[in-house]
């Protein structure tokens, strides 16, 4: 017998470890769930940490109201078949209730208004950690992120004053107010997550695997047809062929042009694809640092 | 297709990088990645287009992969640890690239809590230089068992195998001081990818391994602690279902050893003893656990167990004591207090704890010891005698990093201040 773990065990075994360490630490954890692999990943590493008992924590899905319906109808079925309860955060809610004023515009997007509606949800149910689906490969401001990050009061993040973080030794210790947005898949890559979802047969959204959709092109990325998708009247409607590599908002999520029908083949793109995941979404381009500034205000 | 079959038996190692300021460790990390194609186009698009944008003469910069935050990029250095992926066929790699300045020592150590290897970048014009003393020190303090020294920019010194052997023998005289076993040296240019994926056409006269190659051949797997069997207790899983009626399970880690079904084993601290019914997981029973497994022990007795016990081998047992005797890394702008009170993390344990005694400071560039300096302040090591509230479960940090490693925690304002190694 070997006494070592392949590099998914122990992406598992560091996973679990870490959001047992949550639920033993503070009082009111919860899992923001976006109905995306990596949070569904994060709820299927869940599930094995607590096992044969039920997730002590709910889920808690941000909605902009431009989400894809079949990524709604996924979470609703997940919820539905595991039992588990789920707290949605309503963008249109924050919206209405003029805490946030909506972007107008060709490019308007919602995805930056989630900051608002996710503190509120965070205030009104008391959370005091939000574990979450960001990995550290996703984005080089999120390299430097920590596994139990804290925030302050205001929900925010101080990149230049994060606690160290040493061994497996997990500092959850915080003032009254404050608290933690915590990463247990910070180390997996998007490799790492489409080798696991395929080695434990995962279930996703439609969404990620090749389908027929209207689409249309500006400037360089496939966006899907939607009622919330204002067209200049050059961009012209047409079916293609695409998956799509991440999930968020449709307004700011394109989609790649793939026959990959299955996970193996997802696989193979993967492996060959040049361009990072993140490639695909808007609101990453919009400067160089838009993630840590986002982050710094209390951006997941 | 190695993609999808291939992975099944792919190992993790965790490296750190060390080096001094301008040593090229940016540059070496941004070249593995490059070389290993683990930089995606868009990525190398935004360096490019960064590159420009700061000026220099015309080469790619790639540093600016690994400097993540607005305030590194306009410094041109890397300020906090950032943790870095990339992955061959044979191995997954996760790189902790710490700062290489004076004030950042704490990421340094943060960086090589956790890694199985250290990458120690010496400038070939240089040779060792007071930093590259003080990473080789956190690296042995730190219980790091592979440390490969890369004597970079042997472009500069035009590949000379007298200059290369001249440092090779400084740092052998300065190692034999540190406790590390596995060393290696490796003649490199990370600029011009000398001897970093490919092979050097310019330095025949070395005949080991490209740093990549002994990054994935380097034998990781006895570097955990499978003698002394140790399970610190994090959650106890009590479903209270029709179907698990009666189950009571201890969740956690294994730290060290190798638990069986059937063993004997004792709960510290109550010392109930019992043995191990089954070891069980979502996937199914467990034949044996190991490090670093998340599993979960069932007992054949219904005892009282609950988060910070540890589950141990009745004959093979820690040390159980409220004294420990520590080197400690202070972290924190606030100096070190004697007679001070700090909470504590050890294992899954809390406690609070009195500093007692202040025994000396290291000098870490030179490694003596200075008894008449009580002083500690961040960045400084110090050989400390702290007493907890309630006993606390120890191995040596150097034989057990899981069960010798302590954090020292501000009460005040709940930062994480030392980091302690268990003598």
């Amino acid at each position: 017998m070997k006494y070592n773990l392949t590099h998914l065990k122990e992406l598992e075994s560091e996973a679990i470890f870490i959001i047992r360490e949550v639920v033993a630490q503070f009082d009111n954890p919860a899992l923001l769930f976006s109905g995306g692999k990596d949070s569904i990943l994060c709820y299927h590493l869940a599930k094995k940490a607590f096992w044969p008992a039920k997730i002590p924590f709910p889920l808690v899905h941000v909605d902009t109201g431009h989400n894809f319906s079949e990524t709604i109808a996924f979470r609703d079925s997940l919820v539905k078949k595991d039992g588990v309860e789920l707290i949605v955060g309503s963008v249109q809610e924050s919206i209405d209730q003029g805490k946030v004023a909506e972007e107008t515009g060709f490019n308007a997007s919602r995805n930056g208004l989630q900051t608002v509606t996710l503190l509120d949800t965070i205030e009104k149910h008391k959370f005091d950690a939000c574990m979450g689906g960001a990995r550290r490969d996703e984005e080089k401001a999120r390299a430097k992120e920590r596994f139990f990050s804290h925030r302050d009061e205001f929900g925010q993040w101080d990149p230049k004053n994060q606690r160290p973080e040493l061994w497996n030794l997990f500092n959850g210790m915080k003032n009254f107010g404050e608290n933690f947005r915590i990463f247990p898949i910070s180390n997996w890559t998007e490799m790492d997550v489409w080798q696991y979802i395929l080695h434990e047969n995962i279930d996703l959204p439609s969404l990620y695997f090749s389908h027929e959709r209207d689409v249309f092109i500006r400037d360089g990325v496939i966006y899907s047809d939607g009622e919330f998708m204002p067209k200049r009247p050059e961009e012209k409607i047409e079916k293609r062929i695409v998956r799509f590599r991440t999930i968020g908002d449709m307004t700011c999520t394109g989609a790649v042009e793939s026959p990959a029908d299955d996970l193996a083949k997802i696989i193979e793109e993967v492996a060959a694809t040049r361009t990072t995941e993140r490639g695909t979404r808007s609101d990453d381009k919009r400067s160089e640092a838009a993630m840590e500034d986002r982050k710094k205000e209390g951006y997941f | 297709m190695s993609e999808t079959t291939g992975y099944l038996d792919m190992e993790l190692l965790r490296f750190t990088t060390a080096g001094s300021v301008d040593d090229g460790k940016s540059t070496l990390i941004g070249r593995l990645l490059y070389d290993s194609k683990a930089i995606f186009q868009d990525q190398m698009e935004a360096v490019e287009k960064a590159s420009k944008r700061i000026g220099g003469d015309g080469q790619v910069n790639l540093a600016l992969l690994t400097d993540g935050l607005r305030s590194e990029r306009e410094q041109g250095i890397t300020i906090d640890v950032a943790y870095r992926y990339f992955a061959t066929p044979k191995r997954k790699f996760i790189i902790a690239d710490t700062p290489g300045h004076i004030q950042y020592t704490r990421n340094m150590v943060t960086g090589a809590s956790t890694a199985n290897l250290a990458i120690i970048l010496v400038d070939a014009r240089h040779g060792l230089v007071e930093q590259t003393a003080r990473h080789s020190f956190i690296a042995s303090l730190l219980g790091i068992k592979h440390v490969i020294y890369c004597v970079n920019k042997m472009d500069l010194v035009e590949y000379s195998q007298e200059r290369y052997e001249e440092i090779k023998n400084q740092l052998d005289d300065f190692t034999s001081k540190l406790e590390i076993n596995d060393i290696r040296y490796i003649p490199i240019s990370a600029l011009l990818g000398d001897n970093v994926v490919d092979r050097s056409k310019k330095m025949d006269w070395y005949g080991g391994s490209t740093l990549l190659y002994t990054l994935e051949t380097v034998h990781i797997a006895s570097d955990a602690n499978h003698v002394d069997c140790r399970f610190p207790v994090q959650t106890v899983i009590r479903p209270q279902t029709t179907e698990f009626h009666d189950y009571r399970g201890y969740a956690g880690r294994v730290a060290g050893g190798v638990f069986k079904k059937g063993d004997e084993v004792i709960v510290l601290p109550s010392g109930f003893t019992s043995k191990i019914a089954k070891i069980d997981s979502f996937d199914g029973e467990i034949e044996e656990a190991f490090p670093p497994m998340s599993c979960t022990l069932i007992l054949e007795d219904d005892i009282d167990v609950s988060r910070g016990d540890m589950i141990v081998r009745v004959n093979n047992q820690p040390e159980v004591s409220q004294d420990h005797e520590m080197m400690v890394c202070w972290m924190s702008t606030r100096p070190l207090q004697l007679n001070g009170k700090y909470a504590v993390k050890h294992t899954s344990r809390s406690a609070r704890c009195i500093i007692k005694e202040i025994r000396y400071k290291v000098d870490i560039n030179s490694l003596h010891r200075l008894e008449d300096d009580k002083d500690i302040k961040m960045n400084d090591i110090a050989r400390i005698t702290i007493r907890t509230t309630v006993p606390l479960f120890t191995d040596r940090y150097q034989r057990n990093r899981n069960t010798g490693s302590i954090i020292l925690i501000d009460e005040s304002t709940n930062e994480t201040v030392g980091a302690g190694m268990i003598l």
